[in-house]
């Protein structure tokens, strides 16, 4: 059931749109697509509501800085004065911690005095219906009494007060100074790297249920139970043990569900227990948007010295990340640009000055990729800038500074990259892609075209896969057997799309031996396994396969050492495969035996537990082995520009990616090509725009534009590294949710490579992210350029 | 059945009575009839996950197909409609091929974008003719739908494998939704209606002579769907606050974002006069109010090829399934796509009132100011008359936007020039031009038109032109783009023409 065999060479592309191809014909397919297509898969809002179940809408601040002095009783009188409004919970109305229970406790459950960003929950509004309830949430927002105070509406200005949310951190190795004053040559620039709002399908929502005894059950879309119950447990002021978390599925998550889920899920169970009924809290898509947290906005402002091949001598970079009003997640995740700063390539000399900027917007959090992709775009622009200095093809110049042998093979942590396949898979791309070919013919394009210009770029990606955090990079899992033959499967991590489940379930299917069929897979719970990790940093499958991986071999050895015993064989003579026990000399079905194990009194479930080995990160320095390997990928991305208007268009993207070996083919594509495609949204038509009062003006998809199926590029070919991962590690597999987003960062390279063939000079130009087309605008030195 | 409101939901009959004229389809499905299928995404026809196919009857007998955004539209409108939802598809214990193409092709990842996909696709089936489906009709299929997982690959696949499908079973499949849709009408208090008597109404006045004598939408009702202009003029008179709709596409938003209520309701789309499309003596193409953005862009393209991108660039198809070239114009946005390439043609707009009775403007003066008009209160728009196309020069029409597909332009530019032969040039003979995104209605751009007339068709003529075009106008600063670069393309969007024109390549989408 594992589509294993049958390993395609590399360079067979998988992907070419317009036709599946039959490499993926076999996998087996996601655990819910049939209850997809037929609208029968329940998310939280299509539950049924338990009778007398009201709805919850939020009332935001409209401001982005400001003293707040209450709301206006006489229109809380008059809301409450309608019997369809049931209650309205402000912050004096928390009977546990008055902060979400974060490590900073830096963010108020409601806000009290004062509110930091416009969008932040001042007050919820509970009635009879989700619109009664949003209808008078818009009401109440009028009557909020504000007085506004000044505002950090930017990075600049953030940088003139030192308003950190974190303290500053530096990151060096060798002597960057000196070395930057010795360089053969030197550039410098400045540029932005914007955000990115997650826009899931599914818009935050939980669903909180009073059962007796001061119990909760919560349903919640989120990356997270476990972190849902011990905030929900935190703001009632009440014991973990009395909240039970659930989560079947999320429509999307990308990172947006990690933490942002247990502020509605918190929000849902203040109200619920205001009002003693069950609550259901669905957030509006614009409310979305405006409240909750989003990619990290940086700038980036670097020195490099190089010699005449192209090689880094030194680097000093300076980082400053807008991570809004609170610190949330910032702290790992620009931990994570610090270690990605390097992507592919070796750093001898380096400096990376990281400013945690605090800025009267939402609290930046979570997003695929993790603060990764911002400091692999910076690196890649570098790599681009030195190539074009010194009229080399930047891909000569990547190879040059990839991590190589000892001593070309640390990072600036201080990690030995041991299992570096990127010199190969670098030239396997370079001749599948027809790179030079096309590169050659674009030059030719570009000098008998004048208002059209193309561009192309060949990226690498290297990402660093586990929890920074090591304590995260563990998991459980919980197995049953019935005696049906039929098996359950439980663990902590959570389904948001990216195939989790299936995988779990086909680990399961062939450690017991059954057909997958026969395994299915049960909500996420706190009930039923406990503690877990946040699903992400790509390591769902790693962490929650294993252990439910080693959940099922503890049952299978049971079963075997019974059956050995029985049939007077040693245990390592019994073979289960496919629902059959073979002996050597007896064949029978596998559910004759359970049952037969079962009268013998054999315990037929198991848990199962994982730890990740070898990993270890000392915060206060960065240094240390934070992951326990890397997933590598490059990518080649052609584009077009419109030089009058700077529009653009991917117009071929061929990508080779490492995912080890995969456990299912066709997910693990899924996730490389929906990857792909988000992060060319993010570099470039998704942009955050804030306007000069702070206040979030594309807070929906009429005005925040994600892309549409016209965007995927007309060639579009994909190819997987078919190598098992050299850790161990599930299977043989290799994390796959993340690093492919940053395959992306091709796009934005080789938009820049055309920007630069229009503009004919030498100097590199300065484009900013997203390359929209007035950024891209910009970087030609239109009119818009300031 | 004697509803005030009829259809056929999932193949059965619903009738429906004293119907909030603000329910929308969504909410009413997903709270009432408790089909959860359907999802709440965005709850602005932006992502598509509130998809379902509806097909009326065409004047043949013939059901035609469309998906739209079922978040928006008011469920008054889905009078005399076959309606389907995702939960619908399957029959039998199996599933229906559209959703069996998507699973075989790992189409889903999440599943929360996928039962707006599937009915796009459905809508796509339901209407036949696959075997020629390309990925270009693919993507404007899916032009309406949102997934954040995929990267669309696998739903493109998904498409394009359901090219073999039998037109012959799709047509039994028609046949029998037909006939339902047709003895539900026949039962309903409508009384009875031949099947090419086009979509039923329980209308306020006089309507077919088959339905003489039928009753009158219920007394109390508050979603009024007059079935002639008469009726429809009378509703307007007697009441002016209710909401002119005309497919919903950005009142619905009205209710949805803004929180309004409507006290009443008045749907011109039932009105049969406005439903059609016609050329007038004179040349002129006559739109009436009714008529669906689709079927309205598709008889322009049919003058003006050219326009065919820009068109497909209107919103999104399943939008311009629902929405009205009428609406699109009455409601005034500044930008509003099809006003500055209307403006460009020559365009007049045809409303009339009781007391008034008919007038026509000039596109260009219809505006008073943001998302006002100089209509007055009991007002209504009947037909948009465009002049005919000239006899030699160009006609063009661009956007710039974010995204190609479903975006609202930063800036749009109409042209519409002809030319006379001259000495060493071409001569500007005349010249209309329409700007959208430069101030706060859509424009005329009388400055730089007076810079062409009468002047060589020549470099240096279009390098006046562009300097008069980016200093015609104050564009503000806003999320789509700057002042300045909003100034700058509106050049460059002459200039773009000018090339194109002369032959050089200009269109990014023409690359491969």
């Amino acid at each position: 059931m594992n589509d294993h065999g049958g390993l395609p060479t590399p360079g067979a592309p998988l992907a070419s749109g317009g036709q599946v191809r039959p490499d993926t014909d076999r996998s087996p397919a996601h655990e819910s697509a049939l209850a997809h297509v037929t609208g029968s898969a329940r998310f939280i809002d299509d539950l049924p509501e338990a009778f007398g179940t009201l709805h919850c809408a939020p009332v935001l601040s409209p401001l982005a800085h400001a003293r707040l002095r209450g709301l206006a009783p006489e229109a809380v009188a008059q809301a409450l004065a309608d019997p369809a409004v049931h209650a309205i919970v402000r912050a004096a109305d928390i009977p546990g911690e008055a902060a979400f229970h974060t490590p900073a406790a830096d963010e108020p459950v409601l806000a009290t005095d004062s509110v930091h960003y416009q969008g932040q929950v001042v007050a919820l509004v509970v009635a009879d219906s989700h619109r009664q309830a949003r209808v008078t949430a818009a009401r109440l927002q009028q009557a909020l009494q504000l007085e506004p105070l000044p505002a950090v509406l930017s990075i600049d200005e953030a940088l003139r007060q030192q308003a950190w949310v974190l303290p500053p951190v530096c990151v060096i190795r060798g002597e960057p100074e000196q070395a930057l004053a010795r360089a053969t040559h030197t550039l410098g620039q400045t540029f932005e790297i914007g955000g990115q709002e997650h826009f899931y399908l599914e818009s935050q929502i939980a669903y909180a249920l009073p059962q007796e005894q001061d119990g909760w059950l919560i349903h919640s879309s989120t990356q997270h139970p476990g972190e849902v119950q011990h905030w929900v447990a935190s703001a009632l002021g009440i014991a973990a043990n009395r909240i039970d978390v659930v989560c079947r599925r999320m429509g999307g998550g990308f990172g947006g569900k990690e933490t942002q889920a247990g502020h509605v899920a918190v929000w849902a169970a203040l109200a619920a227990r205001a009002v003693g009924r069950p609550v259901k809290m669905r957030l509006d898509r614009d409310d979305d948007i405006l409240i909750t947290g989003k990619r990290h906005p940086m700038r980036a402002s670097y020195t490099v010295g190089y010699n005449d091949a192209g090689a880094i001598q030194a680097l000093s970079v300076s980082i400053a990340a807008n991570c809004g009003s609170s610190a949330d997640l910032s702290g790992p995740v620009t931990d994570r640009t610090v270690f990605h700063v390097d992507n592919a390539y070796f750093l001898p000399n380096v400096r990376i000055e990281l400013l945690r900027c605090r800025l009267n917007t939402q609290s930046h959090t979570a997003f695929r990729g993790f603060g990764g992709p911002q400091g692999m775009v910076v690196i890649e622009t570098i790599i681009e800038q030195i190539a074009h200095r010194l009229g080399l093809d930047p891909l000569d110049v990547r190879r040059i500074n990839l991590y190589g042998a000892a001593p070309r093979n640390t990072t600036h942590y201080g990690m030995t990259v041991g299992d570096n396949v990127l010199p190969e898979l670098l030239g396997q791309l370079e001749a599948w892609s027809d790179y030079r070919a096309r590169r050659a013919a674009i030059a030719a394009f570009n000098r008998s075209n004048s208002t059209l210009k193309k561009g192309i770029a060949l990226t690498p990606v290297k990402f660093g896969i586990s929890f920074t955090a090591t304590q995260f990079n563990q998991a459980g899992a919980l197995v049953n057997l019935y005696t049906d033959g039929t098996v359950q499967v439980n663990h902590g991590g959570t389904e948001m799309g990216q195939g989790l489940h299936t995988k779990v379930c086909q680990i399961v299917a062939a450690e017991l031996g059954v057909p997958l069929e026969a395994v299915r897979i049960s909500a996420t719970d706190t009930a039923r396994v406990p503690n877990a990790s946040a699903t992400a940093a790509s390591s769902g499958t790693d962490l929650n396969g294993r252990a439910a991986e080693f959940a099922a071999r503890r049952i299978r050895e049971r079963l075997s050492a019974f059956i050995a015993g029985r049939a007077g064989v040693a245990p390592d003579a019994v073979r289960i495969a496919d629902g059959v026990v073979s002996l050597p000399d007896d064949s029978k079905p596998l559910t004759d035996w359970i049952k037969a194990a079962y009268e013998a009194r054999i315990q037929l479930f198991s848990d199962g537990f994982y730890a990740t080995p070898d990993i270890h990160y000392d915060r206060s320095t960065l240094t240390g082995q934070p992951f326990y390997y890397f997933a590598y990928g490059a990518a080649v991305s052609e584009v077009a520009i419109d030089t009058l208007t700077g529009e653009s268009r991917v117009l071929a993207v061929d990508i080779l990616h490492d995912t080890g070996r995969p456990i299912n083919r066709a997910i693990d594509l899924g996730q490389i090509e929906g990857g792909f495609i988000q992060g060319m949204g993010w570099l470039t038509t998704e942009e955050l725009v804030w306007d000069e009062q702070g206040r979030l003006r594309t807070h929906a998809p009429s005005t925040y534009k994600i892309p549409t199926a016209y965007d995927l590029p007309p060639r579009w070919r994909i190819a997987l590294w078919n190598r098992p991962n050299p850790k161990p590690n599930v299977h043989g597999s290799k994390a796959v949710g993340e690093p492919p987003l940053m395959l992306a960062i091709s796009v934005l390279q080789a938009i820049r490579h055309a920007v630069q063939a229009a503009t004919g000079e030498a100097t590199p130009v300065v484009l900013h992210a997203p390359a929209s087309a007035e950024s891209v605008q910009r970087a030609l030195g239109g009119p818009s350029a300031s | 059945m004697s509803s005030a409101l009829c259809f056929l939901l999932n193949g059965k009959p619903v009738g429906l009575d004293a119907v909030d004229p603000n329910l929308t389809v969504l909410d009413w499905l997903r709270c009432q009839a408790r089909l959860t299928g359907t999802k709440e995404g965005c709850a602005e026809g932006d992502c598509g996950a509130c998809m379902i196919a509806i097909a009326d009857a065409r004047p043949d007998g013939r059901l035609h197909w469309r998906a739209i955004n079922s978040c928006i539209r008011l469920l008054s409108s889905l009078h005399g409609h076959a309606v389907v939802t995702v939960d619908g598809l399957a029959s039998g214990g199996s599933v229906h091929p559209v959703q069996q193409a998507l699973v075989d092709a790992h189409a889903s990842q999440c599943g929360f974008c996928t039962p707006g996909f599937v009915m796009s696709l459905y809508a796509l089936y339901r209407n036949g003719g696959l075997q020629t489906l390309d990925r270009p009709e693919v993507e404007r299929a899916f032009s309406g739908n949102l997934c954040r997982c995929t990267g669309y690959r696998p739903l493109i696949d998904a498409a394009l494998a359901l090219r073999d499908a039998s037109d012959d079973a799709i047509a039994a499949e028609n046949a029998v939704t037909a006939g339902r849709l047709h003895d539900l009408m026949r039962r309903s208090d409508a009384g009875p209606v031949a099947p090419h008597d086009g979509p039923l109404a329980a209308g306020d006045g006089p309507r077919t002579a088959a339905a003489v004598g039928s009753p009158t939408i219920d007394a109390g009702a508050r979603a009024l769907r007059p079935r002639t202009v008469e009726a429809l003029l009378a509703d307007r008179a007697r009441h002016p606050g209710a909401w002119l709709i005309a497919g919903c596409t950005d009142v619905g938003l009205w209710i949805t974002k803004q929180h309004r209520r409507a006290e009443h309701t008045i749907d011109v789309t039932f009105v049969t006069a406005l439903q059609s499309i016609e050329t007038l003596a004179d040349g002129r193409l006559r739109i009436g109010a009714a008529v669906r953005l689709e079927q309205a862009w598709a008889a322009l393209c049919a003058r003006w090829p050219q326009l065919r991108g820009f068109a497909d660039r209107f919103a999104s198809r399943p939008v311009r399934n629902s929405g009205t070239l009428g609406g699109n114009i009455a409601n005034g946005s500044p930008i509003g796509d099809s006003m500055p390439v209307l403006i460009a043609l020559g365009c007049h707009v045809v409303v009339a009132s009781q007391a008034g009775g008919e007038r026509a403007i000039a596109l260009e003066a219809f505006y008073a100011g943001r998302q006002q008009t100089v209509m007055r209160t009991d007002e209504v728009l009947l037909w948009i008359d465009v002049a005919p196309p000239g006899s030699s020069g160009l006609v063009a029409a661009y956007k710039v936007s974010r995204r190609i597909e479903q975006d609202i332009s930063a800036v749009c530019l109409g042209l519409n020039i002809e030319l006379d032969d001259g000495v060493s040039a071409p001569v500007v003979r005349t010249a209309r031009i329409g700007v959208g995104g430069m101030a706060a209605t859509p424009m005329r751009a009388l400055r730089t038109e007076q810079v062409l007339v009468g002047a060589p068709w020549s470099d240096a003529t279009l390098d006046l032109a562009v300097r008069t075009i980016r200093a015609e106008f104050s564009p503000i600063t806003d999320m789509r783009a700057s002042s300045r670069y909003r100034e700058h393309v509106i050049g460059a969007l002459l200039i773009r023409a000018w090339r194109e024109h002369r032959g050089e390549p200009v269109a990014l989408d023409a690359l491969s």
